[in-house]
C-alpha cells in the first residue's frame, strides 16, 4: 500500500489493471435477447423483479448486437435459423461470451430430428451451459455468476 | 346427412364419379385428381362453401390394406390429399380426399379457387414432394431453401445423431462438429 498511506486524503486506490478490467466487464455486462422458444420465458422472469438480474449488472437487455456483451441463446435453434444466430454473434463487439440456456441450445434437448440443431456449440462458441427444460431462473443466475466468476480469471496475456 | 348434403353428395357422385365415406355424420369425397379444380370451384359457387380450413396429405407407404379404405396394394395410391372446405353461411364441413401415385405426386393446384390454398401447398411441397401445376410460387417454406429430401414422408429417416451416453461420450465427442471463433 505504497501511494495510498502518502495521499490517503485524495482518494487514491491501487490496483492490478486486470482486477479493474475484468470487474467493470462483470459488472455492466448487458446481455442481448436471443430468446427464442420456452426457454425465454423463464429468462424474462429472470429479469423481472422476483429474481431481479439487474443487481448482477444487467440492467438493460439490448436487442441490438451491436450494444450487447452477453448472448443467452435461450430455446430451441433450428437449422433454418443458425445461419442468423451465426451473424448476429459475429456482429457483437469484442469482448463477447455467449450462455447456451436450457437442454435444447446446449445438447438438442429432447429433439433428435432433421430440424433442430444439436447444440448451439455447432454453431458459436459457448462459454457457460445452463442445464434445464427450462432452467429456474435461479439456475440461469447461477450460470450468470459461473461466467463472471470465468470472466474474473481472465488473464492479461490471453488478451494479447 | 342432412339434405344440402346429400345433394352435394349426389351432384358429386354425378358429375365427377366420386366416391363416399361417411363416418359420424361427417362426409368425405374420393375424388381423381383431375376434377380437383372442378369440384373446388363447384363446392365454392353453387353450395357456398368458402373457406377452405385445412389441406394436407397422408402418407400410406408400408401400410397393409387393414388401416385403409380401399384394399389397394402398398405403392399405389401413397399419398391422399386431404382438403376439409367449410360452409359459413351453413355451418357445415366437407371433406375431400384426393388419391395419388408415389412416383412424383403431380396434381392440379386450387390456388385459383381459394387463395388461402397458396401456403398450404407450400407445405405439401416441402414436406411431401406433392408437386402442383398452376401454383404461382412452389418453393419450400418450412426447411431451409436448399434441403434435400421431404421430411414428412415416411421413408425418412426419423432420428439425427447417435444419442450420447457416458460409455459412447468420447467417440461421439471427436466426430462433433464444434464451432471456431
Amino acid at each position: 500500500m505504497g501511494i495510498e498511506q502518502k495521499l490517503g486524503n485524495l482518494g487514491i486506490v491501487t490496483l492490478k489493471l486486470e482486477e479493474v478490467i475484468n470487474w467493470s466487464r462483470t459488472n455492466a455486462m448487458w446481455p442481448m435477447l436471443f430468446g427464442l422458444a420456452c426457454c425465454a420465458i423463464e429468462m424474462m422472469s429472470a429479469q423481472a423483479s422476483n429474481y431481479d438480474m439487474s443487481r448482477f449488472g444487467m440492467e438493460l437487455m439490448r436487442a441490438s448486437p451491436r450494444q450487447s456483451d452477453l448472448m443467452i441463446v435461450a430455446g430451441r435453434v433450428t437449422r433454418k435459423m443458425s445461419p442468423i444466430l451465426r451473424r448476429l454473434y459475429d456482429q457483437m463487439p469484442d469482448p463477447k461470451w455467449v450462455i447456451s440456456m436450457g437442454d435444447c441450445a446446449s445438447c438438442g434437448g429432447v429433439f433428435n430430428n432433421y430440424a433442430i440443431v444439436q447444440g448451439v456449440d455447432e454453431v458459436v462458441p459457448v462459454d457457460v451451459y445452463v442445464a434445464g427444460c427450462p432452467p429456474r431462473p435461479e439456475a440461469l443466475i447461477h450460470g450468470i455468476v459461473t461466467l463472471y466468476e470465468k470472466v474474473k480469471s481472465e488473464r492479461m496475456k490471453d488478451w494479447a | 346427412m342432412d339434405e344440402t348434403t346429400q345433394a352435394i353428395v349426389k351432384t358429386f357422385q354425378e358429375r365427377f364419379g366420386a366416391q363416399t365415406d361417411e363416418f359420424r355424420g361427417e362426409v368425405s369425397l374420393i375424388l381423381p385428381p383431375a376434377h380437383i379444380q372442378a369440384a373446388c370451384q363447384a363446392l365454392r359457387d353453387e353450395f357456398e362453401f368458402n373457406l377452405l380450413s385445412e389441406e394436407t396429405a397422408v402418407d400410406y407407404w408400408g401400410e397393409t390394406s387393414f388401416g385403409r379404405n380401399d384394399s389397394s396394394s402398398e405403392q399405389s395410391p401413397r399419398f391422399h390429399v386431404v382438403y376439409r372446405i367449410r360452409s359459413l353461411p351453413r355451418n357445415q364441413i366437407i371433406g375431400l380426399r384426393v388419391p395419388l401415385d408415389g412416383n412424383a405426386p403431380v396434381m392440379p393446384s386450387i390456388t385459383s379457387i381459394y387463395a388461402n390454398a397458396d401456403w398450404f401447398e407450400r407445405e405439401l411441397w416441402d414436406m411431401f414432394g406433392i408437386r402442383f401445376e398452376g401454383h404461382p410460387d412452389l418453393r419450400r417454406i418450412v426447411m431451409p431453401y436448399d434441403w434435400v429430401g421431404h421430411p414428412l414422408r415416411k421413408d425418412y429417416p426419423l432420428g439425427y445423431e447417435e444419442v450420447q451416453f457416458s460409455f459412447n461420450f468420447d467417440e461421439i465427442d471427436e466426430r462433433k462438429p464444434y464451432a471456431q471463433e
